[in-house]
């Protein structure tokens, strides 16, 4: 799960990382009430997006004034900011963060997050801050620094100084800078992050460290005890195919084309969106039904997939294992009932009782086109959109 | 086989749960060996027919077991690997998904020195053809013989499974390591165990989105494999920094993309099948290529 900037700037400050102060707004007038409560004279007004990138979109503003603030303020809210993070159609900008200008003498990078090779939380740093931590991976990787952490103790201290002297930390912040990653490491483990980046760390003209930007992203497996961060889940930037879906524990993710797709599995699922586009056509979403697709599993999924415009056609593949093929083209039939179906409709069944699910499927007096194989489906289906 | 035969006693953790009974039953009907099954506070209890004990450490005790299935709900799951890991059992299998990440690094933690092998967690199971099944796949679509299968994906596997069997190819092991990022046993783990098995003449190894284990397997398997294996890959369409179902299945910072592993799979002399549909072709056709079609064929 994601979170907005100033959530993950409220979490950190809780762990004494140092932020500079802010406020978040969702009116021109907050936005002004808030930067009046800022002791500085220069603010930064800062579209408030679950999407990196917003500075290069001019989704980022300094104002020299309250007038400034209000009239930033004022073009920012309902414009809709398109960042190479959030697609083409961009996200509407609803909340700002109100926060006070810095003066900032070198930007850095600070970022901690799961190393699937070694099963651990691996610190990352870089004195490239402000450039994206891939780009400096690829150019210049030499300037990423690690330091891999014991689960069982945690970031240690000679850890944090080590990083902080081999990017460069002037000596007198050296301290200041490791009781920060101290401080981001009990967050991040904490809170259950996935992903804690701080990009940039920036060393300060008054001798401070601090996050400038902040990142976290939260286990969606670890948030049933972490209640407190899913009070930050802000609906408007999910999509709200997505969010229905996860009401009945299925998993969807919506994408471009025209073939819906309901698969039983997340690698077949996948598989299913990777064979519909090798015989030339466009899946529409990924969607795995789970273990057990009942009728009413199926017809929420059905009315899921019918929900984007989009979709001319749906494919249903289906691995019957545990679950019986008969019981799915019975809930394939129910559904195809309920929502009154009238696009094409191909069905895949193999697994347990294959023959009698088939039977039920033809003999249901529906238009649904029974497929013999993965690939036969996939055919079928890309030719009837 | 690999891991698990005939041979190898189970017990059930968390067997008193509704989906634990459901395949503690399918178990016992496929003629796993289940000797016990662990629910704190139900020891004494009998569940499908066998003994319930409070704790691992009683159970492998009085019965002897040496491998563990787990079905225990996500918030408890790490705390019932580290008690089968504690109890010093073979091999733990874990079935839950949706585990926290942060837990899973603290159990590799625990882990470290220790005998227990862990596969999973988010997997299918385990299963040697008209031997042993301990997981949740269909036993019936499995057929004895000699090709291995390791796998990321459950509903994959089976369709690797059922596309072989159909063929008469049957299946020393089929292995599911699970779809998560922290795992207990990866690829090359089941990979090496394969190499050395002498009922395993060729390896089926289903990968997809996420990581590098597929490109280090990859690597691995040119080194050191000197049996053939065939691949597939899932997740070609799937966008970036999505995740696809698995927590485990997802492209970040631009790597981890199936293109990138093929890629690495066809360097590496793997063979990696164009579509889910051809997995079970394309290690047909390898096997002839090596001479190796008449004795993996099931009589």
């Amino acid at each position: 799960m994601n979170i907005h900037e100033y959530q993950g700037k409220e979490v950190l400050r809780k762990y004494g990382v140092s932020v500079p102060e802010g406020k978040v707004a969702f009116t021109a007038e907050e936005a002004v009430e808030s930067a009046k409560s800022l002791s500085s004279s220069v603010y930064v007004v800062k579209a408030q997006i679950h999407a990196g990138g917003r500075g290069k979109a001019g989704g980022v503003k300094i104002a020299k004034s309250l007038d400034e603030v209000k009239a930033y303020a004022e073009e920012l809210l309902g414009k809709t900011l398109v960042t190479h993070q959030t697609g083409p159609d961009g996200q509407v900008i609803k909340r700002l963060l109100i926060e006070e200008g810095c003066d900032i003498k070198k930007e850095y990078y600070i970022g901690l997050v799961l190393d699937r090779a070694t099963s651990r939380i691996v610190l990352m740093a870089s004195e490239e801050g402000g450039t994206e931590i891939e780009e400096v991976a690829e150019k210049t990787p030499e300037k990423i620094k690690k330091a891999v952490i014991d689960p069982a103790v945690g970031l240690q201290g000679y850890q944090a100084r080590e990083i902080a002297f081999a990017i460069n930390i002037p000596k007198e912040l050296v301290g200041k800078a490791a009781k920060f990653m101290l401080g981001l490491y009990k967050a991040f483990v904490e809170k259950d992050c996935s992903i804690a980046e701080i990009n940039p760390l920036v060393v300060t003209g008054d001798g401070n460290v601090m996050a400038l930007d902040a990142k976290l992203n939260f286990d969606s497996n670890a948030l049933y005890r972490q209640k407190d961060i899913m009070e930050y889940r802000d609906l408007d930037e999910e999509d709200p195919k997505e969010i229905e879906a996860s009401k009945y524990d299925l998993s969807y993710i919506s994408l471009d084309g025209n073939i819906g797709c309901m698969v039983n599995g997340a690698g077949l699922a996948m598989s299913t969106m990777d064979i519909i586009k090798h015989y030339g056509g466009e899946p529409a979403n990924f969607l795995d039904v789970g273990g057990g697709a009942t009728a009413e599993k199926v017809t929420e999924a059905f009315k899921i997939i019918l929900s984007d415009q989009n979709v001319k056609g749906i494919f249903v593949n289906i691995f019957g294992g545990i679950m019986k093929c008969d019981v799915i083209a019975e809930g394939v039939v129910e559904a195809t009932r309920q929502v009154g179906l009238t696009l094409p409709l191909v069905v895949r069944l193999e697994g347990t009782n294959v023959d009698l699910g088939k039977k039920i499927l033809s003999e249901s007096g529906l238009n649904i086109t029974s497929a013999e194989s993965m690939a036969d489906g996939a055919q079928k289906i890309v030719s009837l959109v | 086989s690999v891991f698990i035969n005939k041979d190898t006693r189970v017990i059930v953790q968390g067997i008193t749960g509704s989906t634990a009974l459901f395949h503690t039953k399918q178990m016992l009907e496929y003629g796993t060996n289940i000797v016990g099954g662990v629910t704190p506070g139900k020891g004494g209890t009998e569940a499908e027919g066998v003994p319930v004990f409070n704790t691992v450490a009683e159970a492998v005790q009085t019965t002897g077991a040496n491998a563990s299935v787990i079905y225990v709900p996500a918030p408890f799951a790490a705390d019932a690997i580290m008690e089968a890991v504690d109890a010093e059992l073979d091999l733990v299998i874990c079935i839950t998904e949706h585990i926290p990440v942060l837990d899973m690094v603290k159990v590799k933690r625990f882990m470290e020195g220790k005998k227990t092998r862990l596969i999973g967690p988010n997997c299918p199971g385990v299963i040697t053809p008209e031997e042993c099944k301990i997981g949740i796949m269909p036993g019936y679509i499995h057929k004895k013989g000699h090709v291995g299968v390791v796998s990321r994906s459950g509903t994959l596997t089976y369709e690797a499974v059922h596309q072989l069997s159909e063929a008469g190819v049957g299946q020393s092991t089929a292995v599911g390591i699970g779809g998560d990022p922290v795992n207990g046993t990866n690829f090359i783990d089941v990979l090496k165990a394969f190499n050395e098995d002498p009922d395993t003449h060729a390896v089926i190894m289903i990968g997809e989105i996420g990581g590098t284990a597929e490109e280090e397997a990859a690597e691995w398997v040119k080194a050191n494999m000197t049996k053939p294996v065939v691949g597939f890959i899932g997740g070609k369409t799937a966008p970036p920094g999505k995740r696809m179902g698995h927590a485990g299945a997802i492209i970040s910072g631009g790597k981890g993309t199936a293109d990138e592993k093929i890629k690495t799979l066809n360097a590496c002399g793997i063979e990696v099948a164009e579509t889910p549909s051809v997995m079970g072709e394309t290690l047909i056709k390898v096997l002839k290529e090596k001479n190796l079609f008449e004795t993996c064929k099931t009589h």
